[in-house]
């Protein structure tokens, strides 16, 4: 059987794809990085959703659908978030997550 | 085997092309300093992604996510990248004892996660009922899907995007005039 019918290595690549998007939010120091890592992680939970419509699932097309929702609310996720950070932006002069302090005591 | 023994190799390695755009876009978009070239990277964990949308027998979801991710996601978050700086602090400006310790730390907890999940879906035992399939994922399955089964959770996607443009609009108006 060839690699690309097994679907033990999309999972595992969904779960490299999940571990690099939790890296990414731990160690990035802007909004927009931390953004970009949330796409991937988003992008590791469709991976995971076609691999299990293709090869395990008895309706494929609930998962198909699904994971279209998910790039469609991905997709207003950006949109508000984006729209924050440029709002964040003219307030503060800056998008980094350390500045952002101002509610600490 | 089929008349063309070399096909099999062909989509072999087309298929690991797409593995490797997934691994280097993912790895480009968390490591880089210039936030433009980390929407870059994630550009093409988004394209390797929609190759292996298709090698999942979905066409459409494959394109689809070129549409949307590459497209819009993408496109929008350069439009942010132009309108802010957001590169990231050079690290001597930071004043930490250990600086090596937060990229362990945050290393560590990323391949703890990774372990775990390869782990699990490694070791279950995945059946394969493609015999009691009750339809066939088509595209054209998926659009009727859409129209009888999922038609009031797709028009409320569609709202949640009208929603979601209108509050992005209220909130960087707001923030011009204070500004």
């Amino acid at each position: 059987m060839l690699l690309y019918d097994h679907p033990q290595v999309y999972l595992v690549l969904a779960a490299f794809l999940l571990a690099v998007g939790i890296y990414g939010l731990l160690r990035r120091r802007t909004l927009i990085g931390m953004l970009i890592s949330g796409e991937l992680i988003f992008a590791a939970a469709s991976l995971n959703i076609m691999t299990i419509q293709r090869f395990i699932s008895p309706d494929p097309v609930a998962g198909q659908i699904f994971v279209l929702f998910i790039m469609g609310l991905a997709a207003a996720e950006v949109a508000i978030a984006l729209s924050i950070i440029i709002a964040i932006y003219r307030n503060y002069r800056s998008i980094q997550a350390k500045e952002l302090s101002e509610l600490k005591g | 085997m089929n008349a063309f023994p070399a096909s099999d190799w062909l989509l072999l390695g087309i298929f690991l092309a797409f593995v490797a755009a997934t691994v280097a876009g993912a790895l480009i978009a968390v490591n880089t300093v210039r936030i433009i070239r980390s929407v870059c990277g994630l550009a093409i964990c988004c394209v390797g992604l929609a190759g292996l949308f298709y090698f999942l027998s979905s066409p459409f979801l494959a394109l689809m996510e070129i549409l949307i991710y590459v497209g819009a996601v993408c496109v929008t978050i350069i439009f942010a990248v132009m309108l802010a700086e957001p590169d990231e602090p050079t690290p001597e400006r930071l004043v930490k004892p250990y600086p090596i310790l937060g990229f362990l730390a945050a290393a560590a907890i990323a391949a703890g996660v990774f372990y775990g999940v390869a782990h699990l879906s490694l070791d279950t035992g995945w059946l394969n009922p493609a015999a009691s399939r009750v339809n066939d994922g088509s595209v054209h399955a998926i659009g009727v899907a859409l129209l009888t089964t999922y038609s009031l959770p797709f028009e409320l996607i569609s709202l949640v995007l009208l929603v979601a443009i209108l509050g992005a609009l209220a909130i960087a108006h707001d923030g011009r005039r204070k500004g």
